[in-house]
């Protein structure tokens, strides 16, 4: 997997696939990025679980925290990791002792661990890193384009008005794939300092 | 398996445009109207908190206007974009979000004259302090970089003279610096250049011009590249900072690399309100349909008369690029091997007296102060566009006092040097 740049069906096949998605560092901050998140995903319909052991006892959006993947105590499709690229390697070693393993590991924008993606994948899980699940799922609906975001899509097909707990469709014809060429610099402007 | 890469004519029509969800609209309705309902009191906190996607009121955004963006950004190669009302209004946006008072951009010396004096003057009261440099003369850009520099802009053909800027040469400039290459795209459009494949990091239009393309509509627009990185210091607070005004939200770290359009919307239009209306946006995106056709038309004409002109025994120079021995040939072979635009220069033997006489003579071309439209123009820019510059400054910016500026429109060019004919030898 080129986790430099993802094809836009990888994505598509992964937000489309999974149900669940247990959130490691979610907050219950109304202005922190995983907040938004969650309340996002479980508005486009996904069973959302907040992980973090700091806020145990209390709810995100009606729903109990738990402290660890292991308090979880149901099968879970997808872990979306909310923590510094630094934090990454022992949720995903606690992601590969669930029974049964997650189908995806998803690390937040800005979070990127690749010897942690190795061990994910070895286990046969599929691995995003560096990406937001709420952004990806707003572009390829296309919902993210009345932010003026290039969505990268095209369809010319009547889309439905999305409401709340609806899931949108995301089979919409991708503009070769991935990434725009600016991305890809920013990308390898991140790793080469010059 | 990856889906097939559209190309630039497929993107020009169809991108961000989806038939409309409730009627089944096929052409993008002008949704006139300054605000939208919210489903409830939740998600209307969630607009204004910027946590969910969506309207609000039509300072912030629009869905008309919505795809005019995506439309824009698709055909530069950025990940978002934000219109506003005036190309002068996505410079001041741009600059809000980078420069604080104290702070200097470093800015070519050849624009349009416009730019120079809200860059000389507007901006001095803001305390952003302009610092020119000759984009001739990559060095000068180097040495002017100081500890304060936020950015640098540059135009890509430059206006009123049509030469080209080495982009990739002044985006090293920039990235060595630390900073961001804003490049003003409005003559070339990305049909001829797409700044952002040579380095540039912002682009920024006047979509009045060849992008609207029938001069019946103002605009101006700001892509972003999303390959800066804001927060690898504090010098871009407005990006990487808690935002006090949206509850300590940073704005990169929420939106990733599609930030700067963000923040230029909700940091920038939403507070200094230079809307584009939406009946605007729709104008010009549906001159955006016809970019491609109109810009080959453009350059082919440009090109014709160009050579005609400078077969005329009462010229004394033509400043085309797309000309053979002009000095920009080589650059506008790299940047813009498609066509070296419809803007350029020439200056008359009979000096300043010829150039006035030829505007009054003229019968198709219009005496205006405008640029990119269906229609050629003329203009004499030492006594318009450019008249607030003293005569040093008007002969660097391209604009010295026997010059006049020609944008070739897309009527039959035999009509176009017959006109010119008739007027050189009235
Ligand atoms: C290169 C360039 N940039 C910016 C502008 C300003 O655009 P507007 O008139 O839309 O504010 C112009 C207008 O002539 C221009 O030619």
């Amino acid at each position: 997997m080129n986790h430099d740049n993802y094809d836009d069906n990888y994505i598509r096949g992964i937000l489309n696939g999974v149900k669940s998605i247990a959130m490691v560092g979610a907050s219950p901050v109304n202005v922190r990025p995983s907040y938004f998140a969650f309340k996002y995903l479980a508005q486009r319909g996904y069973d959302m679980i907040p992980v973090n052991p700091g806020h145990v006892g209390k709810n995100l959006l009606d729903k109990p925290f738990v402290a660890s993947l292991a308090d979880i105590g149901r099968p879970v499709d997808m872990i979306d990791i909310f923590r510094n690229s630094s934090h990454i390697m022992p949720v995903v070693e606690e992601a590969l002792r669930l029974d049964p393993l997650p189908k995806v590991i998803w690390m937040q924008l800005g979070a990127r661990d690749d010897a942690a993606a190795a061990k994910a994948e070895a286990a046969g899980i599929k691995v995003v890193m560096n990406r937001c699940p709420k952004i990806e799922y707003g572009r390829l609906s296309s919902e993210i384009s009345w932010m003026g975001v290039n969505s990268r899509t095209l369809s010319s097909k009547r889309a439905p008005m999305p409401t709340q707990g609806m899931r949108l469709s995301l089979n919409r014809t991708s503009l070769g794939g991935g990434e725009t060429a600016a991305s890809d610099r920013a990308a390898k402007n991140k790793t080469d300092p010059a | 398996m990856t889906d097939r890469l559209p190309g630039f004519s497929t993107l020009a029509v169809h991108a961000g445009a989806q038939p409309d969800p409730t009627t089944g609209a096929r052409a993008t309705p002008i949704y006139q109207t300054t605000s939208f309902v919210f489903n409830d009191a939740d998600h209307a906190a969630s607009l204004f908190g910027l946590q969910a996607f969506g309207n609000i009121y039509t300072r912030i955004g629009n869905p008309t206007q919505a795809v005019l963006e995506e439309r824009i950004a698709a055909l530069e190669g950025g990940t978002a974009a934000l219109a506003v009302a005036s190309g002068h209004a996505a410079q001041v946006v741009v600059l809000q979000q980078l420069l604080m008072p104290g702070d200097e951009f470093i800015a070519a010396r050849k624009l349009y004259g416009g730019s120079i004096n809200q860059f000389t003057h507007a901006f001095k009261s803001f305390g952003w302090n302009v610092v020119w440099a000759d984009p001739d003369d990559v060095a000068s850009f180097e040495r002017a970089v100081t500890p304060r520099t936020k950015a640098i802009f540059i135009e890509s053909i430059a206006n009123p003279a049509g030469s080209i800027t080495d982009i990739e040469a002044i985006a090293a400039v920039a990235r060595k610096a630390g900073v961001p290459l804003i490049v003003d795209n409005t003559l070339a459009t990305p049909y001829l250049i797409r700044p952002i494949d040579h380095g540039a990091d912002i682009v920024v239009h006047s979509l009045t011009k060849f992008l609207g393309g029938h001069g019946n509509s103002l605009g101006g627009v700001i892509v972003d590249a999303g390959t800066f990185d804001w927060s690898k210091d504090n010098k871009y607070p407005m990006l990487s900072e808690p935002r006090p005004e949206y509850h300590g939200i940073r704005i990169q770290e929420t939106f990733g690399n599609f930030a700067f359009a963000i923040a230029c919307r909700v940091l920038g239009l939403r507070d200094l309100g230079p809307a584009i209306s939406p009946f605007n946006a729709f104008m010009i995106l549906t001159g955006i349909e016809t970019l491609p056709l109109r810009m080959a038309k453009h350059c082919e004409n440009a090109k014709a008369v160009a050579e005609f002109l400078s077969g005329h025994p009462a010229v004394a120079a033509v400043n085309y690029s797309g000309l053979a021995g002009n000095p920009y040939n080589n650059l506008a072979r790299k940047y813009a091997p498609k066509g070296a635009g419809a803007v350029f220069t020439f200056s008359l033997k009979g000096g300043y007296e010829a150039g006035v006489n030829l505007v009054s003579n003229l019968k198709l071309f219009s005496h205006l102060a405008n640029v990119g439209d269906t229609r050629s123009l003329v203009i004499h820019p030492a006594s318009t566009t450019h008249s607030q510059l003293d005569d040093a400054a008007k002969i660097k910016s391209g604009a010295a006092p026997d010059v006049v500026r020609l944008s070739i429109g897309i009527e039959d060019k035999e009509d176009l040097i017959a006109d010119l004919e008739q007027a050189l030898t009235a």
